[in-house]
């Protein structure tokens, strides 16, 4: 027997929040690049923001089930709002995340209630359709934004006025580093917590809820608001870190690449979204050395290999690998 | 005038008045009144498509009616959503399981709890310090002899106990209304008493409809047998004067015995 039979229910749910080693190992391997990869530390903490990114899609698509094609609208509310922020008020960077956060938060609560209302084709095409809109909108306030010029201006005061963020990105993955960290922390938390199971009630069975006296609507409220906090804070991060924001930050594009990196890593397992993050952003630095734009070729049999034979993501298949290797 | 309808239905637990839904030309439900005494074990028999499924869909608010009204202890409940329905007290359960296949029991259950307590908005707190919403589950578990499966997940069950489960979901709201659609469907004839068992010794304030095919199980558990033909109320009473109406054979029981 792995796990002998808990002594209460209570003991046995609490048992459920606890770490496992490999969880531990995970985070200390996110320390590696500073040891290892000095070199890559832009890209380390590229991926720790992107990891984020993906961490906040997986709490609405991995929990909920609601599935987003417009989530970079509230990654670029936060890269520019960060990036305004620093330029017109000041350069403190936790500040910035945090006008950042609310401001995502606040567009997606207001938005939170078209979403609940739909779900399956006229969701995607309702989220798709606001993120289109988010940036033209980004594009058209060339004042404001700098359209398709890029934002200019951000300036970032070093991380607890001691830190700068230096050239080689040492103080970059940090501060992302930690940042990804904490807000995992508090991901972990909601995962765990009662709302956390009312989400994987909806995900199990949406029909099902209102029979038990669950009001899904306003949960599904709940968790779009609370995932557009966290993209806020991945936008705000990106500016940060490369003082820029530009319209990639709020494209299409933006949207359906952290969708294929859940997807990749699987969804619904809170590490999933990290590790389709990593795979994703690496293969994209190797491959687009060697021939840029090509790259996406490999992504999509990738996806398509994933999807048919991994229908769980890496992740998923990675457990049921060693479940069905702990059977034997 | 709603005065006095609801004056009239204040000693019901259910009640129902001109229930009515069709689907274009197709009459689903016609005019239905029904009252439902607390307390109740009511049968709802009829042929297939007789719209007893439906009405128990009207009743909880998965489908509006295009006319009449329906009062949960007096109250009026028919612009309720289905959720709001359930805070006050009515519950029911499906016909075809509709569970939550990769929660194991003892989590779908808290859950139901925990929508009922109204700690399910809260999302900063380890679900594991609600003690007392995980024991009240887990004795619903027990209860319906589930507690030595609580940790499996619902997919593996075997079926006889998922339909049990579908009757633990619908008790974690503390119903004062239940309405099973068939709680048995689809279990052996010989499994089929033990659910009815469970069903039996539910708390005798708890008021009960249930939809089922089996005329042994109606006569053994039904106090009060309601016969739903064509949308329509046919004719309700007590087994005995249903066993022996001559119209109720025509119509339903056809050529087969009943004790």
């Amino acid at each position: 027997m792995a796990n002998p039979t808990p002594l209460t229910p209570q003991g046995y749910l609490l048992a459920r929040t606890d770490w496992h080693p490999l969880e531990i190992m995970f985070w200390l391997a996110t320390l590696l690049p500073f040891l290892v990869f000095p070199n890559y530390l832009s890209l380390a903490s590229q991926i720790a923001i992107t990891a984020l990114f993906a961490l906040s899609l997986d709490i609405i698509l991995g929990y909920a089930g609601v599935v987003s094609l417009g989530h970079a609208a509230f990654f670029g509310i936060g890269a520019y709002s960060a990036g305004l922020f620093s330029k017109f008020v000041w350069g403190e960077p936790f500040s910035g995340l945090l006008v950042a956060a609310t401001l995502a938060g606040l567009f997606g609560y207001a938005t939170s209630f078209i979403i609940s209302r739909f779900r399956h084709l006229p969701l995607i095409m309702i989220t798709l359709g606001l993120g289109l809109l988010a940036h033209e909108v980004a594009n058209s306030a060339h004042w404001l934004t700098g359209g398709s010029d890029g934002f200019q201006g951000a300036r970032t005061d070093p991380v607890f006025g001691l830190f700068r963020f230096d050239l080689y990105g040492k103080t970059a993955y940090a501060y992302s580093l930690g940042v990804l960290f904490i807000v995992f922390l508090c991901a972990r938390r909601l995962i765990h917590s009662p709302f956390g199971l009312a989400l994987r009630g909806i995900r199990e069975n949406f029909n099902r809820m209102p029979a038990i006296g669950a009001d899904s609507r306003a949960h599904i409220r709940k968790a779009y608001t609370i995932a557009a906090v966290i993209a806020g804070i991945c936008g705000a991060l990106l500016t940060q870190t490369t003082n820029s924001a530009s319209l990639e930050s709020i494209s299409f594009q933006r949207s359906a690449d952290v969708l294929v990196m859940l997807v990749l890593g699987g969804a619904g397992r809170l590490y999933g979204g990290l590790i389709g993050a990593a795979i994703f952003m690496i293969a994209r630095d190797q491959f687009s050395g060697i021939a840029p734009q090509f790259w996406y070729f490999w992504i999509g049999v990738l996806l398509v290999a994933v999807v048919m034979f991994l229908p769980n993501g890496i992740l998923g298949g990675l457990s049921a690998i060693v479940a069905r290797w702990r059977r034997k | 005038m709603s005065a006095i309808d609801t004056s009239a239905s204040a000693g019901f637990a259910l009640s129902t008045r001109g229930l009515s839904r069709s689907f274009g030309s197709l009459v689903v439900a016609r005019d239905i009144e029904l009252n439902l005494p607390v307390g109740a074990r009511y049968a709802l028999i009829g042929p297939n498509g007789a719209g007893k499924t439906t009405l128990i869909n009207l009743m909880t608010g998965m489908l509006a009616p295009n006319a009449g009204q329906i009062m949960l202890g007096g109250q009026d409940i028919t612009d309720l959503s289905p959720q709001a329905r359930v805070k006050l007290g009515l519950a029911r359960t499906f016909q075809i399981n509709s569970l939550f296949a990769h929660l194991n029991p003892l989590e779908a259950v808290t859950l139901a709890v925990c929508e009922r307590r109204g700690i399910s908005p809260r999302f900063w707190q380890n679900i594991a310090v609600n003690k007392d919403a995980i024991e009240e589950a887990y004795d619903i578990l027990v209860r319906l002899k589930l507690g030595d499966c609580a940790y499996q997940p619902t997919r593996e069950l075997p079926y006889g106990r998922q339909r049990l489960l579908e009757i633990a979901l619908a008790l974690a709201t503390k119903p004062k209304v239940l309405l099973l659609d068939e709680p048995a469907a689809g279990v052996p004839q010989e499994e089929s008493g033990d659910i009815f068992e469970v069903v039996a010794s539910l708390s005798n304030d708890l008021t009960l409809l249930f939809i089922e095919h089996d005329m042994h199980v109606v006569f053994r558990f039904a106090t009060h047998i309601i016969v739903l033909v064509g949308g329509a109320v046919f004719t309700e009473g007590s087994p005995a004067e249903i066993a022996a109406d001559p119209g109720v054979r025509e119509v339903y029981l056809g050529k087969r015995h009943h004790g």
